[in-house]
């Protein structure tokens, strides 16, 4: 009998301790569990974090670039600084070349004008009577160009002449950094960018109105410029970028498409067609530069093809963005039911026709996606195009995609590599704006046709 | 201008053939009756295809040799003196002349040879466009009408259509051919030309990296020595994947094991955009936030790290590679069959250690592929480092301090450069080569070990 309580006691406490050992190995379970949701949640909220902190730095720098200092002069087009010979008139029977060189002859009379002294005078007259200010440091107020529009002005109306206009110019860039605070203002003399008397006098316009910060239209508009950094924009860029993404469009979505339907409707399963298959699997993990690198070497050393033209760059885009697009639509041609394809087999379609009238159709919509979702990746990829000189400094907006340009991921590697900091930082900042709202629109309208096609189909 | 008068006609000649193809099958068709093999549009298309194909051959040709046969006439037109001239002098005159033919005025006096030659260019160029334009129209509308007579009850039309439809597709798809043969057979040939100059032990053993770039120091060279490249990339590819691959692989698990489906459905797409985000933009962040952020906060606790590095531009790299792990690591955790998970929770044991001892190991070699991918993308990316990692080319052991990498020395050599005489420029494509190499091992591998794995639990 007390054996038995004896035994019973043993195994009772030893049931006791294995829960005991349970119970607290069961914490130390749960524990782990805890601590191992918790990495979990971690990871996410790191990179969400990093989605955030990347969107808040871009825009936190971006947003002060869209605004920029203008200057509101009265300009007078006095007859005694502009002194001129009026424009020739083409004469009868005078050649196209003999016409254009008396043009140009004009023109270069025209530029050897002062037009610096007409800017100044505009400027002393918005300034305080006699404000003492020599010429240099007042020409440091306005951007570098403004004598350009003041001509070009004059060239677009020669009535002008007498007259007196007002007229908005773009604030150089130190000015505009010291009016928006980017510097320092109490650094002394020696470190600032501006004289004395400039500052201000900047301090003085800003107060009586003839120095404003409006909407920077310029960024939108103008070219890319070393000698006016204020009026530096991206519009060659952008139409840098609309020829490359044209020539992708037309030539690696029919392309694409097409070797996407040969490989998986008509390819026998063949030792030909593996090897085409790893290649584009292959060639889905090149390197971009290495296309940087193909195209260098092909397309502008041995088929001697225009340099920085955005062709050139649209074809290397091309053979960059294919691989993407033909794995793309070989998926969704694997997803079209088979009782599709025997349904039109067995009603007499031939192959092609299967394809062409029946498959492809219900695929439409996530070609269309593979395709944008390629077109996006082309239009930000900046690598290849530095290797085939798309990186040049192009001060006119391309008129034909075999003029030399550049590109708007590129444009933002130019400006960021330029000295002025502290005004190309913003506008850097401005431009990956751009390229970012481009390439969410892209998407956008990518799942926008997706969804609206999809209910249709 | 000229190209759209040639667009224009291309289109012109092929609609004028699609209709007299399809009008002249329609014609056999209805007055007695006879059964013919294709429908009308088949025999348009044929046709149009007949008649454009000829005409494309034919623009082509020109394409290939005007530009010869103008240079040629240009010349023909010189005084012998100037004709004479070479190299850069010629190219001038040349542009020069083709200046005044085009009506755009040149800078200079015009001299009276030039004058002429412009004009006569001017009509030259004026004869053999339309001369081209003519024998191109001219092909064109004979092979129609060949092609029209041709039509009858019987022609096969849809299958000759469809044999040349299957043609064009075989020729689309051997493009991705033609780009890998194009890719490896530039690299090689110039890589090639590169070994001419400097031994390959030197450059793949070297240890000094130092181009030099000025031509007036006749012969000097400078030295090619791939070893501290290669220690910066994997440098920062190292960096790259240690910061991924826990946030990346967690992220996955989270997502596919813990998180509600709702709340997946918003994080996933968001994670997602990091892959979308263009890598210059991950460069300016680098460079002008992360990198002075590192300094002062290595400052801080007393270390010397130098806002442009190894460390900052890794660290970069690995926030733009988290999606590629996170993604690639979903898919494979998802295919891990179930009934592995649910043994396991039988067992008792909790959704963390079944994670941990169960389906890790169950997932481990496809994970070690998604791994191996995102080092090769790490290896080949370019913008984050080419502003971010500080373009130093020297051998060290810390990544606290600048280092260059096999991509930036790519593009420092190359940039603008077109002309690839001197190593300086081609030893570009060596290191591209290098590059090639190492990717499509780390690639093949990881493909290998994915699909092995896939077919492990299909």
């Amino acid at each position: 009998m007390t054996e038995l309580s004896q035994s019973n006691t043993a195994s009772r406490s030893l049931a006791a301790e294995r829960a005991r050992k349970v119970k607290a190995g069961l914490r130390r379970r749960h524990m782990t569990e805890k601590i191992f949701r918790g990495l979990g949640i971690a990871a996410i909220v790191a990179a969400l974090g990093f989605v955030a902190l990347l969107f808040t730095d871009v825009l936190s720098k971006g947003i002060p670039a869209f605004t920029q200092a203008n200057l509101h002069l009265e300009v007078a087009y006095d007859p005694a600084i502009i002194k001129l010979t009026p424009a020739p008139v083409r004469e009868v029977g005078q050649s196209d070349a003999g016409f254009e060189q008396a043009n140009l002859k004009w023109r270069s009379s025209l530029v050897l004008l002062n037009w610096n002294k007409v800017l100044e005078v505009a400027m002393r007259k918005s300034a305080p009577a006699d404000y003492d200010i020599d010429t240099r440091q007042l020409l440091t107020i306005p951007e570098t160009n403004a004598r350009h529009i003041l001509r070009e002005r004059y060239v677009e109306d020669p009535g002008l002449l007498g007259k007196t206009i007002s007229i908005d110019l773009v604030a150089s860039a130190n000015v505009d950094n010291w009016v928006k605070g980017n510097i320092d203002r109490d650094l002394p003399d020696a470190q600032q960018q501006l004289g004395a008397d400039a500052r201000a006098l900047t301090d003085f316009f800003a107060e009586n109105g003839t120095l404003t910060k409006d909407f920077a239209t310029g960024i939108f508009t103008n070219v890319d410029s070393r000698a006016a950094p204020a009026s530096a924009g991206l519009a060659g860029a952008f139409m840098g970028s609309v020829y490359m993404m044209l020539v992708v469009i037309i030539l690696a979505v029919p392309i694409g498409v097409a070797s996407a339907i040969y490989l998986e409707e008509f390819a026998k399963k063949s030792r030909l067609t593996d090897i085409i298959e790893v290649n584009i699997n292959n060639l889905a993990a090149v390197p971009s530069i290495v296309f940087g690198l193909l195209g260098a070497a092909v397309f502008i050393n041995f088929f001697h093809l225009p340099i920085s033209a955005p062709l050139v760059g649209g074809m290397v885009l091309t053979l960059m963005t294919l691989p993407t697009i033909i794995i793309a639509t070989r998926a969704a041609l694997q997803s079209v039911s088979p009782a599709l394809r025997q349904a039109a087999l067995g009603l007499g379609a031939s192959r092609t026709q299967m394809v062409f009238h029946h498959v492809l159709p219900v695929t439409f919509p996530s070609i269309l996606t593979a395709t944008i979702i390629g077109v996006a990746q082309a239009l930000g990829e900046t690598a290849p195009l530095l290797l085939i000189g798309m990186n040049a400094f192009v001060a006119s907006v391309p008129a034909s995609p075999l003029d030399q340009a550049t590109a708007l991921p590129v444009q933002i590697f130019l400006w960021n590599g330029n000295e002025n900091r502290n005004f190309f930082e913003a506008r850097t900042s401005a431009a990956i704006m751009v390229l970012l709202g481009l390439m969410i629109l892209l998407n956008a309208i990518a799942i926008f046709l997706r969804t609206r096609l999809e209910r249709r189909a | 201008m000229n190209s759209l008068v040639v667009v224009g006609l291309l289109l012109v000649i092929m609609g004028l053939a699609y209709q007299s193809g399809w009008s002249r099958s329609r014609n056999l068709a209805t007055p007695n009756g006879i059964r013919v093999h294709s429908r009308p549009q088949y025999h348009g298309t044929l046709v149009a295809l007949w008649a454009i194909i000829p005409m494309l051959l034919i623009l082509a040709l020109w394409a290939y040799f005007g530009g010869d046969v103008i240079r040629a006439f240009t010349l023909a037109q010189l005084p012998a003196d100037v004709a004479a001239q070479t190299g850069q002098d010629l190219q001038a005159t040349l542009q020069r002349i083709n200046a005044l033919a085009s009506g755009f005025g040149v800078a200079g006096d015009v001299q009276p040879y030039e004058q002429a030659a412009g004009e006569a260019l001017r009509q030259f160029q004026f004869t053999t466009f339309l001369v081209v334009i003519a024998a191109a129209a001219g092909t064109g509308i004979l092979a129609l009408l060949y092609a029209r007579s041709k039509i009858t009850p019987r022609l096969r039309a849809r299958n000759n259509v469809e044999f040349i439809i299957g043609l064009l597709l075989l020729a689309c798809s051997g493009i991705a051919i033609l780009t890998t043969v194009g890719i490896v057979a530039s690299l090689v040939t110039e890589a090639l030309r590169f070994f001419t100059f400097v031994n390959p032990l030197d450059f793949f053993f070297g240890t000094v990296w130092n181009p030099v770039f000025s031509s007036t120091e006749g012969g000097a060279q400078g030295q090619y020595g791939l070893l501290p490249l290669l220690a910066g990339t994997l440098m920062v590819s190292l960096i790259a994947t240690l910061v991924a691959v826990p946030v990346g692989l967690m992220t996955a698990i989270y997502l596919s094991q813990y998180a509600p489906r709702k709340l997946r459905a918003i994080i996933k797409p968001i994670i997602e955009i990091l892959a979308g985000i263009p890598t210059i933009v991950y460069g300016f962040f680098a460079l002008v936030t992360v990198g002075p952020f590192l300094a002062s906060a290595g400052d801080i606790i007393g270390l010397d790290i130098k806002a442009a590095s190894a460390l900052t531009a890794g660290l970069v790299m690995g926030i733009m590679i988290i999606p590629f792990i996170s993604s690639l690591s979903d898919d494979i955790l998802n295919q891990v069959p179930s009934s592995m998970r649910d043994g396991s929770y039988g067992l008792g044991a909790t959704q963390s250690e079944t994670i941990r001892r169960v389906l890790l190991p169950a997932a481990l070699p496809g994970i070690v592929g998604a791994f191996l991918l995102a080092i090769s993308r790490a290896i080949g990316e370019t913008m984050i480092v080419v502003l971010a990692a500080g373009n130093s080319p020297v051998l060290r052991g810390t990544p606290l301090e600048p280092v260059s990498t096999i991509t930036i020395s790519i593009v420092n050599q190359l940039t603008g450069d077109t002309d690839f005489a001197g190593p300086q420029s081609l030893v570009a494509f060596a290191l591209g080569l290098t590059l090639f190499v190492m990717t499509l091992i780390l690639n093949v591998v990881a493909l290998y070990i994915v699909r092995r794995f896939r077919e492990q639990y299909e």
